[in-house]
């Protein structure tokens, strides 16, 4: 390249011709610096978005991986019917069944060959708080079989409480417990030789993927089992609303729709409603379905109704598109043998377009899925939920949570052994949002035609 | 009558109808189909959406207005002392909680239907009652609220069997007249397109009519709000601190501050690495650096919001402490918490590096390969051909797409709510805790505040300004994009 016009004036044509075309002058160099510079800004600007990428991925995996695994000790415990029974008759019934315990501990630090001045009491303070409850639960839900084994020793598999579990996770030190009152560092020798003894193990968590969530003070047995349900309900309200509406409204703005005033009113409603704060649509959820029509609050159908809302503006967009790639001879062919103009759409023009309507409806989805700010608004958070949905009306109309409005109410919770929860139900998250997302991406390669 | 048995019956209507009007069509015309007007299956669909439409309409609409009618009823039966005690909202719910338990307790055995309705609350503690049947009751039941939970039952009762007999007498009539219609003459399959095309026209008005519920549901709110709290002191006022005991100050300056703070420092991060990155991959990249680092930014948007907000409370604040806290690495004592102005912008930024770089990498794209050609042939090189050709033509383009980043930043809410911090303040310091329009919204109406108090009415007045704030920067984006995409098509 020359520079013969740029710079006139300082260049006198003696000057040039002594150099060749060959020797680049110290503009040029200038002017390749600047072209090597303005590359190197492009590479830096894409490597610090991989590199952001990378970090949140990094971040997401590394705190969340452990709250797959989860630190149980197995307790021995003699089956005595008629003390059973005596503890379902007293008052408070759990505390019967903590005695129980009480005894099964300092038996196995017998066994396990562990010194310890520990009363019962205090050697159950490395257990989870709700250990009573579930071995309680457990002994319910097979009294007969239990009533037959009466003598027998059986062996429970005890949740180890969350100090005890994010100390073997790396989480708690030595030193942070100095100032907690639950748990000395004399528990935590006990606990080092129950893990060499083999008896205090980390295993699967499945009830933190099935499970339900649990109370502030016991976040070792908190689960996200039952919000995941409360988001495929939320999820199926999306699709079975959104789908319908959104391709209807696309085939008639794309195929029927005059040019007229009241196209143009749909059209520009269409392009701000995707632009709008999705927190503004929880308000009009909460001024809607809850103030006016008194929908239960809380309620996936109400979560749905309103995701449903935010997501037709990105199913109609897409939609429209994949209906426009239908090229027109299509139309024309069907026209033309003496279809009507509603046949060749149903008939022609929609199956054709299905592939791209069903990727964008997943994609619709993923975002629904994934949506926080309104589910806050209409009160999916700020109470536990504890309970599955039983059956499908309960499913859709009694309260639950949703994916998202749990991991944020375990973000809030002031106890830090929530935010490993947190972060594990981003990777369970995450995995829906990736699964989905494969799917339209195979969906869209299968099918996707080029005309 | 159920909502289930309602839809089911009207299944089988429908399913008869479409039986049944195909089959008088047909044999009106002697079973020959030629001699009919349209399809067979026309004539069936005719019946169908006759006795479909209509129903369903009246059906929900009957949804919608059924439980606010019942409200103003039952609420008219408790006096104005009890509402004085606690609030309207309250006292409504536990009457719905009550004659939630009264059907419990009817469908349970436990009591019998007149009973149910014959119960006084000076004869029978009903709350033991319910109680053994697993409804828990915050209070005592008192006579009012009893007599107001039966009063709400019979209401409801009734309306559902109205509903039920309107319902189906619709649809029976709808059904009756297009069979009666049916014959071999009859356009079937003009009457049915044409109702097709209005459930279509009615699909797409849900656009409009989502637009119009958000607005009432702003305007109505807002309107209450300044009925009981100056508009004047809510623009203009520099504190913003609620006290849900009343005397609250409730002045949006302060949030709109660092809403507008948190965003700047957003797009800041966001603008320069989106623009450059969308520059490099459209004029730079081969096709195979392309192919992956495209997508590879796109993940990041495709990141949910409560993600990023985690990120910002629990990684990238605390790493901020370590480096610019008291004790940090830099020792200038600058941050004292995790959460801050800084903090929730820059991970906000990072969530827009994608919106800004696809945007702008259409944009980019959409630029005539004349224009390139005509300046690389003057012998300009490629980074001049980008900054003095493309870039200027495609200007209006990107200052579109910065504004749509921006109104992206300011609604948004999960990384603020976590991010950000709690407390309102007028401050320049970036390292300090500040808070939003958009967080506020979230913590004045997932509180325990009625409804009708101003520390509640407020998030509707932020929200109206937020959607106004966000409405005006995507109409003036909407149109530059517009405008600028015409000018090269």
């Amino acid at each position: 390249m020359t520079d013969v016009t740029t710079n006139p004036a300082s260049e006198t044509p003696a000057s040039r011709k002594k150099t060749s075309l060959l020797t680049v002058d110290a503009l040029t160099r200038k002017r390749n610096a600047a072209e090597t510079r303005f590359k190197a800004y492009g590479v830096v600007a894409i490597s610090i978005g991989v590199f952001f990428l990378a970090a949140l991925l990094w971040a997401i995996l590394s705190n969340g991986m452990s709250a797959f695994q989860q630190t149980v000790v197995s307790l021995n415990i003699t089956i005595d019917v008629a003390r059973l029974e005596a503890a379902e008759k007293s008052i408070v019934k759990t505390s019967k069944y903590n005695a129980i315990i009480d005894e099964a501990l300092i038996a196995k630090m017998k066994d396990a060959g562990v010194e310890t001045e520990m009363s019962g009491k205090d050697l159950r303070k490395m257990l989870s708080s709700g250990a009573a409850a579930t071995i309680r639960d457990d002994v319910l839900a097979n009294w007969d079989a239990i009533k037959a084994r009466d003598g027998q020793v059986m062996q429970y598999d005890v949740l180890a409480s969350s100090r005890v579990d994010g100390y073997l996770k790396g989480r708690v030190t030595r030193e942070a417990l100095a100032r907690d009152k639950n748990l000395d560092a004399a528990h935590l020798d006990i606990v080092d030789q129950l893990v060499a003894k083999g008896t205090m193990v980390k295993s699967f968590n499945w009830d933190f993927i099935l499970g339900t969530d649990a109370s502030d003070n016991r976040p070792e047995q908190a689960g996200i089992g039952a919000s995941m349900l409360g988001s495929f309900y939320m999820m199926l309200v999306v699709l079975f609303l959104a789908l319908p509406i959104g391709v209807a409204a696309s085939i008639y703005l794309e195929e029927f729709a005059p040019k007229n005033r009241f196209t143009d009113l749909i059209e520009v409603n269409i392009s701000n409603l995707a632009a709008v704060p999705s927190i503004v649509f929880g308000i009009l959820g909460l001024a809607v379905f809850i103030q006016f029509m008194h929908l239960p609050q809380s309620a996936p159908i109400v979560g749905g109704l309103v995701l449903t809302l935010m997501t037709l503006p990105t199913i109609i967009i897409s939609t429209r598109a994949s209906l426009k790639a239908v090229p027109p001879s299509i139309r024309d062919a069907a026209l033309g043998i003496g279809a009507s103009k509603m046949q060749a759409t149903f008939h022609h023009v929609l199956p054709l377009a299905m592939p791209g309507i069903l990727t964008g409806t997943i994609i619709g989805l993923a975002q629904a899925l994934g949506e926080t700010a309104p589910l806050l608004l209409i009160g999916m958070v700020g109470f536990i939920a504890s309970n599955y949905p039983d059956g499908l009306a309960d499913g859709f109309f009694s309260p639950n949570s949703a994916m998202p409005a749990q991991i944020y109410e375990w973000a809030k919770r002031a106890d830090p052994a929530f935010y490993e929860r947190a972060w594990g139900g981003i990777i369970v998250l995450l995995v829906f949002l990736l699964t989905m997302n494969i799917l339209a991406i195979l969906l869209r390669r299968r099918f996707e035609r080029r005309w | 009558m159920s909502l289930g048995y309602i839809l089911l019956a009207l299944l089988v209507l429908s399913v008869i109808g479409y039986v049944l009007g195909r089959s008088k069509a047909v044999s009106s015309a002697g079973g020959d189909g030629r001699r009919l007007h349209s399809l067979p299956g026309y004539y069936g669909w005719n019946v169908v959406l006759a006795t479909l439409a209509p129903s369903l309409l009246v059906l929900v609409v009957w949804l919608f207005v059924q439980p606010a009618y019942i409200n103003t009823q039952v609420a008219s039966l408790i006096s104005q002392e009890t509402v004085a005690k606690s609030s309207l909202d309250l006292v409504l719910s536990d009457v719905l909680r009550v004659a939630d338990g009264l059907d419990v307790a009817v469908e349970s055995g436990a009591l019998s239907q007149e009973k149910a309705q014959a119960l006084s609350a000076g004869s029978v503690d009903v709350r033991a009652l319910l109680g053994d049947l697993g409804v828990a009751l915050a209070s005592e039941v008192t006579d009012e609220i009893l007599h107001a939970a039966q009063a709400y039952r019979d209401i409801n009762a009734s309306g559902e069997f109205y509903r039920a007999i309107l319902v189906l007498a619709v649809a029976i009539a709808g059904f009756a007249l297009a069979i009666a219609r049916t014959h071999k003459d009859f356009r079937a399959r003009n009457v049915v397109e044409q109702a097709i095309k209005w459930i279509l026209i009615a699909a797409a008005s849900i656009a409009i009519l989502t637009t119009l519920g958000i607005i009432l549901s702003l305007i109505f709110n807002t309107v209450e709000f300044f009925k009981i709290y100056p508009a004047s002191e809510f623009f203009f006022g520099t504190v913003w601190s609620p006290s849900f005991g009343g005397g609250s100050e409730l002045g949006i300056l302060p949030l709109i501050w660092a809403t507008l703070y948190i965003s700047f420092i957003a797009l800041a991060v966001a603008v320069p690495i989106g623009l450059f990155a969308a520059i490099y991959l459209s004029e730079y990249a081969t096709p195979a650096v392309r192919a992956i680092a495209k997508p590879l930014l796109e993940v990041l948007a495709g990141i949910p919001t409560i993600v990023y907000g985690l990120f910002a409370l629990l990684t990238v604040g605390p790493l901020l402490v370590d480096v610019l806290g008291n004790d940090g690495l830099l020792g200038v004592g600058w941050m004292q918490g995790a959460s801050s102005v800084f903090t929730a912008g820059f991970v906000m930024g990072i969530m827009l590096i994608p919106f800004v770089s696809s945007l702008s990498d259409d944009i980019i794209n959409a630029v005539p390969q004349a224009m390139r050609d005509g300046s690389l042939g003057l012998g300009a090189t490629h980074s001049e051909t980008v900054k003095q050709v493309i870039l200027p033509a495609a200007l209006p383009g990107i200052v579109g797409a910065i504004l749509l980043a921006a109104s992206r930043a300011i609604g948004e809410t999960m990384i603020v709510v976590l991010g950000a911090g709690a407390a309102a303040r007028l401050s320049v310091n970036p390292f300090e805790a500040m808070t939003t329009v958009t967080a506020k919204i979230v913590s004045q109406l997932t509180g325990d505040a009625d409804f009708a108090s101003p520390e509640a009415l407020v998030a509707f007045a932020l929200g109206m300004t937020l959607f106004v704030i966000t409405l005006g920067l995507n109409i003036i984006a909407l149109y530059i994009v517009r405008k600028y995409r015409e000018q090269y098509d």
